[in-house]
């Protein structure tokens, strides 16, 4: 066992830091976020230039053959600088989904331009009415030909309207709710049929609803086995699970340095807040809730090369661990830092909605609680 | 990072489960499993065990009989004991008084208590809080005054557990009145058989007499019954607290009695099936796993951080506070479970000869004195709230 950094993941954590030392400050991330694309082109070609872009995938396809561990060093330090680029949807869930279920050609084609930073990706998969259900899909891809007609709705696909290209989940058979039954398709977002309605998330990120209306795609559009896509995206969101709680982490640490840097500015009462045992223990307990989190982000990293149901559990108990640890330090952080911490001037607000946002996405607390607890072991 | 065990750290799980497979009584196991009392003659039976296998003081630097094993191997051997069911050592001796004699003793201290304590011929016990001095321990005022050759020692000290077992005392005492609180302060060490000790046991709301008063009534100990030097017991008793904070989070007791819990939910009946298919309590019980799961990642953290100027990482306070906390919450969780049954007070159950039968479930007698009786943790060894301040000040800065 092993709980340390090696020194290319120390290095790679400094590396990722100062980036976000250089680039981002709460002004500037407001200017990135008011960008058409929600994010500033130009970290994200700084990103690609590092090699943050290929990180997870082989080498082979541009990448740098990254361990969960080393995804997880990049996501805290993406959350202590609150940055708005589309890595987790595009570097993450989309590459991460083609690299574990993509053909040699789809890896070749879409893998090295993501690396490179020319292409960008959305998953298109949850529904209005699927809440947090994976297997909740009813969308159809009907047979046409030799590939493919597909319509539904997709809802809340982060980064969906500056994306290149979709990974769209459809029915090519089963009823919702089947586990069977579903299949993953490569759709570029300038098809005939695609109806992209993007908007902006409370966190100052992007995400979009697509709507597909009869959209024509080839056979060769089609990634993984036909009618078992569930298990892909399952993967794929667990992944995103475990970089959502390293960001998730980031955004902790600094809402918990801005916290202790206010306390000991703000005078009440002649003098500095932090000077008083119910503020100063709430700031432990909201540390401790931290330490904890962090553990779990950790866990998280360990747990996700193993197989599916061992995952699985592990990863839907890190996110409810983690959710409850997010609702506290962000809603102490608001209450520490009193009227001040209720402007958008402040810089805290910011990240307590980035924060706040994290449980609303790839199941809340209670939902992963639910799916942890049903699985509940000796 | 990786949390498996590499193939060396294996080999020794499996020397340690070898071990407790051939010398831990299943009867003494048993009653570990059902939370009743262990006897002396039993604890003494299984330190004796560890003590002939060589194990009995893993802490101990090699050359006053530790074992010289890894953190990770402490920490399997302490897991593997909690999930055998290996009743605690007492740790007063082995865990507390022996690193600060080693430390700080002299040459003819360590000679005469260090072999004493490995061979559980001594069982010490702690005289530090007083009636007046809880959190606030440095107002202590049991005083120790020289008289020629000799302390002289008066007060009282209380809450001292398993005094009643004991042959020594380690304690702390006001030398210099007049100086700082924390300045003032000695530590001595002395037979509980000296005149003018007197032990009376405190009945705690569980209904056990496992803490104990203890008054000192012109006790006259030796010169060579000081530790280390005068006025700076407090700093020993700071570095005795700090050493104890290896198994402070109990994990892997907490993870015996996560499983207990989980088995009693499997057992007992909520509307016609088990307990633990009732959504709401397998809720629960997923809720304490949890945070036990990130406890116990948290707890080799700061376990493996050794650090090289030989501090104590700052979030050793938090180990003590969530470790209370999921101890607690277990706890209550299995008188929980146990339904109406919680309600029947048996000490019995915990007499070996006692003839009256326990009613409802063979498991359940002791789980609510169990609860009850953990409430103490989050307020021995410096309260939770205690602990927060010392990470206001480590931590937090402030």
């Amino acid at each position: 066992m092993d709980l340390s950094l090696s020194d290319d993941q120390k290095l790679l954590k400094e590396t990722v830091e100062r980036l976000m030392q250089d680039n981002y400050d709460i002004d500037r991330r407001r200017k990135y976020s008011a960008e058409p694309t929600g994010y500033s082109a130009d970290n994200w070609r700084q990103m690609a230039e590092l090699g943050l872009l290929g990180l997870p995938f082989e080498e082979e396809y541009g990448g740098f053959g990254g361990s969960a561990v080393d995804v997880m060093v990049v996501m805290e330090a993406l959350g202590s600088g609150l940055a708005v680029e589309p890595f987790l949807a595009t570097v993450i869930l989309c590459g991460g989904l083609l690299q574990d279920a993509g053909t040699e050609a789809q890896k070749a084609t879409h893998l090295s331009a993501i690396a490179s930073g020319e292409r960008t990706f959305a998953l298109a998969h949850s529904e209005p009415q699927a809440r947090y259900a994976l297997a909740d899909v009813t969308a159809q891809a009907a047979a046409a030909g030799d590939g493919f007609t597909l319509t539904g709705h997709k809802c809340v696909a982060l980064y969906g309207d500056s994306a290149d290209w979709l990974i769209v989940s459809a029915r090519t058979a089963g009823t919702p709710r089947d586990a069977g039954g579903i299949t993953l398709f490569l759709v570029a977002a300038d098809a005939a049929g695609v109806e992209v309605t993007g908007y902006q998330t409370v966190d100052g990120q992007r995400a979009a609803d697509v709507v597909l209306n009869g959209v024509s795609i080839t056979a060769d559009a089609v990634v993984g086995p036909l009618g078992e896509g569930l298990p892909i995206i399952e993967r794929a969101v667990d992944r995103a699970i475990g970089a959502l709680a390293a960001e998730a982490v980031g955004v902790m640490d600094k809402i918990n340095a801005l916290t202790l840097d206010y306390s000991k500015n703000r005078q009440q009462f002649g003098r500095a807040i932090g000077e008083f045992q119910v503020v100063q223990h709430r700031m432990t307990d909201m540390l401790m809730e931290t330490e904890q989190a962090r553990s779990m982000a950790q866990i998280a990293a360990m747990t996700l090369d193993r197989d599916d149901d061992a995952r699985a559990r592990e990863l839907a108990g890190v996110k409810a661990r983690l959710g409850k640890a997010g609702r506290f330090v962000g809603q102490e952080s608001i209450q520490l830092h009193g009227g001040m911490g209720m402007t958008d001037e402040m810089t805290i607000g910011h990240y307590f909605k980035r924060l706040t946002m994290i449980d609303r996405t790839f199941g809340d607390t209670d939902h992963c609680m639910r799916r942890y607890a049903d699985t509940l072991g000796d | 990072m990786d949390l498996n065990l590499n193939s060396e750290d294996l080999a020794f799980r499996d020397e340690v489960r070898a071990f407790l497979k051939d010398k831990l009584d299943p009867k003494v196991a048993e009653k570990v499993a059902r939370s009743e009392a262990i006897s002396k003659d039993e604890i003494l039976a299984w330190q004796k065990a560890l003590y002939e296998q060589g194990w009995i003081v893993p802490n101990w630097p090699v050359e006053h009989g530790g074992t010289g094993w890894s953190v990770m191997q402490r920490y399997i051997f302490d897991e593997e004991c909690a999930a055998a069911g290996a009743p605690q050592t007492i740790s007063f001796g082995f865990s507390m008084i022996g690193p600060v004699l080693i430390a700080f003793g002299s040459e003819d201290q360590k000679a005469r208590y260090l072999p004493r304590i490995r061979s559980s011929e001594d069982w010490w016990c702690q005289g530090f809080s007083e009636p007046g001095s809880g959190s606030d321990l440095a107002s202590l005022r049991t005083r120790a005054e020289r008289d020629g050759d000799e302390w002289v020692i008066n007060g009282q000290k209380t809450w001292t557990t398993l005094a009643q077992h004991a042959d020594m005392m380690f304690c702390l005492c006001r030398t210099d009145p007049d100086a700082k609180p924390q300045r003032g302060i000695s530590m001595f060490v002395f037979s509980m058989n000296t005149p003018g000790i007197t032990v009376r046991p405190i009945r705690t709301i569980d209904g056990g007499t496992e803490v104990n008063d203890v008054f000192l009534d012109n006790v006259r100990v030796p010169a060579d019954a000081l530790v280390g030097e005068e006025n700076k017991g407090w700093s020993y008793a700071k570095y005795l607290l700090s050493n104890e904070r290896f198994g402070i989070a109990r994990v892997p007791q907490s993870k015996y009695q996560l499983k207990q819990l989980k088995n009693i939910a499997g057992i007992q009946l909520s509307e016609g099936a088990p307990l633990i298919e009732d959504r709401d309590f397998r809720t629960k019980i997923a809720d304490v796993e949890l945070e036990l799961k990130a406890l116990e990642i948290t707890n080799l953290r700061v376990m493996l951080d050794v650090r090289q100027d030989g501090t104590p990482n700052p979030l050793s306070s938090m180990l003590k506070i969530k470790g209370s906390e999921v101890q607690q919450r277990i706890s209550e969780l299995l008188m929980e479970a146990l339904g109406p049954y919680g309600l029947a007070y048996q000490p019995h159950a915990n007499d070996d000869t006692a003839n009256t039968p326990v009613v409802g479930p063979e498991f359940g007698a002791m789980l609510t004195p169990k609860y009850l009786n953990n409430r103490k943790i989050s307020i021995y060894g410096g309260t939770n709230e205690i602990q927060r301040n010392i990470m206001t000040k480590a931590v937090l800065g402030l």
